[in-house]
């Protein structure tokens, strides 16, 4: 069987008939799922539904039991890829932010430069620093993960993403972790990186989010997309009875 | 009527606190002093043994005890990273060689490795030094192993997935992410495991030593056999307190900062 890999443009993203179990557990049952550059992807569903799972295969931190994932051109399935090489071009997004505790906010935001991308330590400096600032946390540079509000952590760790210069974005949950007066100061950042055409795919439970940002809403329930399209369409008008049930429930109090 | 619960533990703490006192005053008043500290702790016996007790043995002991750390370190780590390893092989291996070696006292390894190997196959220990602390960092080694590998599984998964979505293989992340923190986290039980070395190189002497290569406890053994008396031990005990309590108060202190920084 010969598999080349395949490369197709406009799609950044390109998963299809992928199935992903633990054990006897069938967690993601015939995934096709395919993401344009620019798009901002917003997959919501109930807890269980194997939303944070896709998320994780997109970059390969869990193994899909089988179906095929293309990004970015790189056919990650296939076993000739170089899974390293791709996933310095996938940032990712935490639900717990997973700053390196013993590193400075500088320091976590350049160690992936210096050690993957082998820039020189001034080059990787200069961008930190810059990063860093663009997410409003130049002062804090040199303070320890540990110092920082989770808001502030959570903003640190998408410098630290962005400083690869991915060509998509993965946000796992990135504000269910937060205090409620945190999350707003995460979603900003979110906001401009999709206002500046950032590719996303965005696992929340953010409606607000989602009917505002996203160019299109992706619904899972029971490991099957159930709808997707524009939010206007999935969250404001759904078609799927699942749909309506889940909305009322996170809308509704 | 009954007396109540406070006051009794009062009246029984009194009770212990005069116990003891009477036993500390028996022990004084029964106890011959002169006759004691003639057998075992003889002023002039005691001046006899230095220098050449911290300049030969002691110096011996604290070389057996850093080739042994530096090489069960190693060696360790190496065993914990197959014990995590994703290939099963590698996990029977390290998990066989860990059993054995913790299984089997330090006594018996020593001999084996540094009289059977040679009786066995013709090949002879470059020196003593080599003789004693291999086996002891070999055994080490299994210690540590086990130690390394708590640390590291102590440190959160996340940091593991958050150095491989940026791109770092699994060596790369291991190094520069998860092993410097596991560190922090084993640098208590490590230190208590260098203290048990110190203690452990008393051992090596089962090898049969030279003048040169004198460790602390048989230092202090031949010197009970040349004066028929118990005085140069006792000093080897307190030029190993020297070593080993300073290490164990380090502990402490360690283990109370991270408790304090915990809260």
């Amino acid at each position: 069987m010969s598999q080349e890999p395949i490369f197709i443009d406009d799609y950044v993203v390109s998963i299809s008939a992928l199935n992903k179990s633990f054990g006897t557990n069938h967690v993601l049952r015939g995934i096709d799922l395919e993401v344009q550059r620019g798009e901002v992807v917003c997959i919501i569903g109930p807890s269980g539904s194997g939303k944070s799972t896709l998320l994780r295969c997109v970059n390969m931190l869990e193994q899909p039991s089988s179906g095929r994932i293309v990004v970015l051109g790189r056919e990650l399935t296939h076993i000739d890829c170089d899974i390293d090489e791709a996933r310095s071009k996938i940032g990712m997004v935490f639900q717990q932010f997973n700053l390196f505790p013993h590193m400075t906010a500088l320091q976590n935001v350049c160690v992936a430069q210096r050690k993957v991308l082998k820039r020189s330590a001034s080059e990787a400096e200069q961008t930190g620093r810059a990063l860093l600032q663009r997410v409003g946390l130049g002062e804090k540079a040199d303070a320890y993960p540990g110092q920082l509000s989770g808001g502030q952590q959570q903003r640190v760790a998408i410098a630290r993403a962005l400083a690869m210069n991915p060509d998509v974005m993965l946000f796992d949950e990135a504000t269910s972790a937060l205090d409620p007066e945190l999350v707003g100061e995460v979603l900003q950042v979110m906001r401009s990186l999709a206002d500046e055409g950032m590719t996303m795919l965005v696992v929340t439970h953010e409606m607000g989010f989602a009917s505002n940002v996203a160019s299109r809403v992706v619904f899972m329930d029971g490991g099957v997309i159930v709808e997707q399209g524009p939010p206007s369409q999935v969250i404001s008008s759904p078609r799927e009875e699942r749909t309506r049930t889940f909305l009322a429930n996170v809308l509704n109090h | 009527m009954a007396i109540s619960k406070r006051k009794r533990a009062m009246y029984t703490r009194y009770a212990v606190y005069a116990l003891s006192i009477a036993a500390l005053l028996a022990v004084a008043l029964l106890v011959d002093w002169s006759k004691l500290s003639n057998a075992m702790f003889r002023w002039n016996l005691v001046k006899e043994q230095f220098p050449d007790i911290l300049t030969k043995a002691a110096k011996n002991t604290v070389i057996f005890t850093i080739l042994g750390f530096a090489g069960g370190l190693t060696f360790g780590l190496i065993f914990a990273l197959m014990r995590l390893s994703t290939i099963r092989p590698y996990r029977w291996l390290a998990a066989i060689y860990i059993e054995i070696f913790r299984g089997i006292p330090l006594v018996v390894t020593l001999l084996i490795l540094g009289f059977g190997i040679p009786i066995a196959t013709g090949w002879q220990w470059p020196n003593a030094y080599m003789q004693g602390a291999v086996p002891l960092a070999l055994v080490a080694a299994a210690y540590m192993a086990e130690t390394i590998r708590a640390g590291i599984e102590a440190v959160p998964k996340g940091q593991m997935e958050a150095a491989r979505s940026l791109g770092m293989s699994y060596p790369r992340a291991m190094s520069t992410i998860v092993i410097p923190q596991a560190l922090r986290i084993i640098i208590p039980p490590l230190t208590n495991e260098f203290v048990l070395l110190i203690k452990d190189t008393s051992l090596i002497s089962v090898l049969g030593v030279t003048a040169a290569t004198k460790d602390l406890a048989r230092f202090g053994r031949d010197g009970v056999n040349s004066t028929a008396n118990a005085t140069p031990l006792m000093v080897a005990g307190l030029v190993y307190l020297a070593m080993t309590l300073p290490l164990t108060q380090l502990v402490a202190w360690m283990e109370r900062r991270a408790k304090a920084a915990g809260k």
